[in-house]
């Protein structure tokens, strides 16, 4: 049923991408061996600042989990055929982004061990309850999907009727997860810069922003490599999306900035000033900003061509600035932004060791070995017809 | 009969479920069938609060407060600030209250370090936020702490509008110099703050700050109880609290 | 003609392999060493019956610190008719069972429980016993 022989063949330069994931998961492992061991003392979070990188790769990859639903929508609710041949890339891509945010939220807990406590224990009034619940389900939704549509074509068949509610299903699910890890955060009263109503539209622009530049990532390289063309119809497509997202996604943080900086209250001020100018000599983030800044109003600059938009090299330039970018707003900005200065008044700093970065590597490493497994099970299959 | 062996992976897959379904069930509903097997104190509505007068706090035995708290629930010392445990500390009063500092405050305040510890909100955050029911309000108004069931996310930490929490990021047995062994230390990655005394109170004695502190600065009563002492001094002098237009309605007062 | 040798022969070795267990006790003719707990010297009656004990105390432990903890009840009447504090470190341990290696790890080694936590906060039975004893 989930024909993983189809991954145990392959090239040598497949291998070889095998082996650096395999390596990397080794040493990730031995690092969070050490942390689980020793106790979060090996990384660089501290009183104040309780959640850093593995929270916020938490957060930025379940935005690249809207990789699915920015195919599928389309493609089973409005008949846009160009994406015909992205759904599965589309559904696997988000599919393994979300496991991969659930592996950064394990690895971040205290006592990860009696994680099922959260199940064992629901309290619905926690929006990690609800987190792990339209998580846990997403994963579930997209396998079944995944699995049932492989094996169908795998069979020759056409799929079964039941998997067309499902796929149907998945649409509003995915929205839910980007509301709910929007939710964890913009529901506290004691963190100004993230009580705000705006924060869960911004991580959907910046999900529908992220996820398909992936998406078209992806695509590039597997027609670069050329054992896969998903079609540069869809590709245009994808960019047209990416485009409009990145242009709302810039537009809700400058309205975040009107609010703030019109109404000058201290509490919500001091964070964007702590992250744009520093604070109390405090620059850490600063140069990070300025170089998301930077890095999306380039990304603009050329998707906003459509000469450029269309040019494939460019579009993949684009589509790496737009990844940087926000992986730099919603990772550090985002998360560090809310924690310093803390409640009472600490600007604090913080700096990921070198164990946080080899866990995360670990992490990341497991997530695109996950992807290369699927999709090499997903290209063998469609070769076979 | 004939069974192919994707049918037959598919129905020993689902009996595997269907048993461990079961055995799920039964895991949930035995441990939320333990019951209590009797009832606990009086039938008379308590309400926990405390009023610290600043004016008799003159800050030259404030530590003796902290102190007492450290030893008798074993706090770690740990050296390194970006690390530390702390159930009640100090901190200036522009930190302790922020909507108050002014160019112009009484020199007497400027600076000056203010006695904090958790709150025990009647509309805690912290609660609001724990995914498993680690962190709970008693009817008696205690914000209490489960260290067993605490999976240590840190969402309460992040929620508490006072940094009235610590996370334990090592063990923290090694930092306790003498540990009293009545009351049990914390293992690493679990959260844990301010208690109120709880273990004292069940035993009807006052919490160790209260006790410790040599300026007697410190009331702490049953604000449910018009005729208490606290409810006297509340009702005669002027107090503010930490944060109030949070919502949290904490329940420790500052007569300033 | 081989084959049916090695297969044959393989599958005798596998299942001497794999029956361990169970033949090499009786064969050997050493018995397994049943743990020796050395009982509390100072209290004479166990909370419940030993059978129940020995079957179930982890079950008993969590009901007494679920109530302890979360319902603050503290005051526990026991299965043999006692009324005790429920507290692990002061009652259990303190007042009873205050060497864990003489009576707690004897069974867990030999069972092979290792996750067991307790100890990692509640840790320090044989100081409150000393302060009780004047």
């Amino acid at each position: 049923m989930f024909m993983f022989e189809k991954a145990l063949v392959g090239g040598r330069k497949y291998w070889i991408w095998i082996g650096i994931l395999l390596a990397l998961i080794f040493l990730g492992s031995l690092a969070y061996l050490r942390q689980a061991t020793v106790g979060l003392v090996v990384t660089g979070l501290s009183h104040d600042v309780v959640w850093g990188l593995y929270i916020s790769q938490f957060v930025f990859f379940i935005g690249l989990g809207a990789s699915a639903v920015v195919v599928v929508l389309p493609y089973y609710l409005h008949d846009w055929k160009a994406f015909g041949k992205t759904t599965m890339m589309g559904e696997i891509l988000g599919m393994c982004s979300v496991i991969v945010a659930m592996l950064f939220i394990f690895v971040s807990m205290g006592q990860p061990q009696r994680v099922l406590n959260v199940l064992l224990y629901p309290h619905p009034n926690s929006l990690i309850f609800w987190d792990l619940t339209v998580l846990s389900g997403y994963v579930l939704l997209n396998a079944v999907i995944t699995v049932t549509l492989l094996g169908a074509k795998h069979e020759g068949v056409p799929p079964p009727k039941w998997i067309k509610p499902v796929i149907m299903l998945s649409i509003p699910w995915a929205i839910s997860i980007h509301t709910v890890t929007a939710f964890i955060l913009s529901g506290l009263a004691a963190r100004p810069f993230w009580l705000t109503p705006i924060m869960a539209p911004r991580f959907l622009v910046s999900a529908f922003s992220s996820g398909p530049a992936l998406l078209i990532i992806l695509i590039l390289i597997l027609r670069r490599l050329k054992v896969f063309d998903a079609g540069l119809e869809a590709v245009k497509k994808l960019a047209l999306i990416v485009t409009y997202c990145m242009v709302i996604n810039v537009f809700f943080v400058l309205m975040e900035v009107f609010t703030i900086f019109y109404s000058q209250i201290p509490s919500h001020k001091e964070h964007f000033e702590y992250l744009f100018f520093g604070l109390d000599g405090n620059y850490q983030l600063v140069p990070l900003m300025w170089l998301s800044v930077l890095l999306s109003l380039a990304a603009l600059a050329l998707l906003l061509v459509p000469r450029w938009r269309t040019d494939t090299r460019l579009l993949t330039w684009a589509c790496v600035l737009v990844f940087i970018s926000l992986w730099l707003d919603k990772g550090f900005a985002l998360l560090i932004g809310g924690f310093v200065p803390s409640p009472l008044g600490v600007v604090a700093r913080y700096t990921p060791t070198l164990n946080e970065w080899t866990v995360a590597a670990g992490i990341w490493a497991t997530g695109a070995l996950m992807i290369t497994v699927l999709y090499k099970i997903m290209l063998s299959i469609q070769e076979e017809q | 009969m004939k069974i192919t062996r994707k049918d037959f992976l598919r129905l020993s897959g689902l009996s595997l479920l269907a048993l461990a379904g079961g055995k799920a069930v039964r895991a949930v509903t035995d441990l939320a069938g333990a019951s209590a097997t009797a009832v606990a104190g009086s039938a008379k509505t308590v309400r926990w609060g405390m009023v610290i007068d600043l004016g008799k706090w003159r800050g030259q035995g404030t530590d003796k407060c902290i102190k007492a708290c450290d030893a008798a629930h074993n706090i770690p010392q740990i050296p390194d600030p970006a690390r530390e445990v702390k159930w009640i500390w100090e901190q200036p009063f522009e930190t302790v209250f922020p909507s108050e500092q002014t160019d112009y405050t009484r020199q007497t305040y400027a600076g000056r370090p203010i006695p904090v510890m958790c709150n025990h909100c009647a509309d805690p955050a912290c609660v609001r936020v724990c995914p498993t029911g680690a962190t709970w309000k008693r009817e008696d108004g205690i914000v209490m702490m489960d260290w067993h069931r605490c999976i240590g996310c840190k969402y309460c930490v992040v929620a508490c509008p006072y940094g009235a929490r610590s996370f334990n990021f090592s063990d923290p047995v090694p930092y306790i110099a003498q540990v009293t062994p009545e009351f049990p230390t914390r293992s690493k990655g679990v959260v844990e703050k301010c208690n109120f005394c709880a273990e004292r109170l069940a035993q009807g004695k006052q919490p160790v700050c209260v006790e410790a502190c040599p300026d007697k600065s410190m009331i702490f009563g049953n604000l449910a109880d018009p005729n208490s002492e606290i409810r006297q001094v509340l009702g005669s002098r002027f107090s503010i609290r930490r944060k109030p237009e949070l919502g949290t309605q904490p329940n420790i007062f500052y007569i300033v | 003609m081989r084959e049916r040798v090695l297969i044959f022969g393989g599958l005798a070795v596998f299942l001497i392999l794999f029956t361990y267990p169970l033949w090499h006790a009786a064969a050997l003719g050493t018995q397994a060493k049943q743990p020796q707990l050395q009982l509390p010297a100072q209290a004479k009656e166990c909370v419940a019956p030993l059978p129940y004990m020995r079957a179930a105390h982890m079950r008993l432990l969590i009901e007494w610190r679920e109530n302890a903890v979360r319902q603050g009840v503290r005051q526990i009447h026991a299965a043999n008719g006692k009324s005790y504090d429920a507290s692990l470190t002061r009652t259990c341990l303190g007042e009873c069972h205050t060497n864990k290696a003489e009576f707690c790890d004897r069974c867990h080694t030999y069972a092979g429980v290792s996750a067991l936590y307790c100890w990692d906060c509640h840790n320090k039975p044989q100081l409150v016993a000393a302060r009780r004893t004047p």
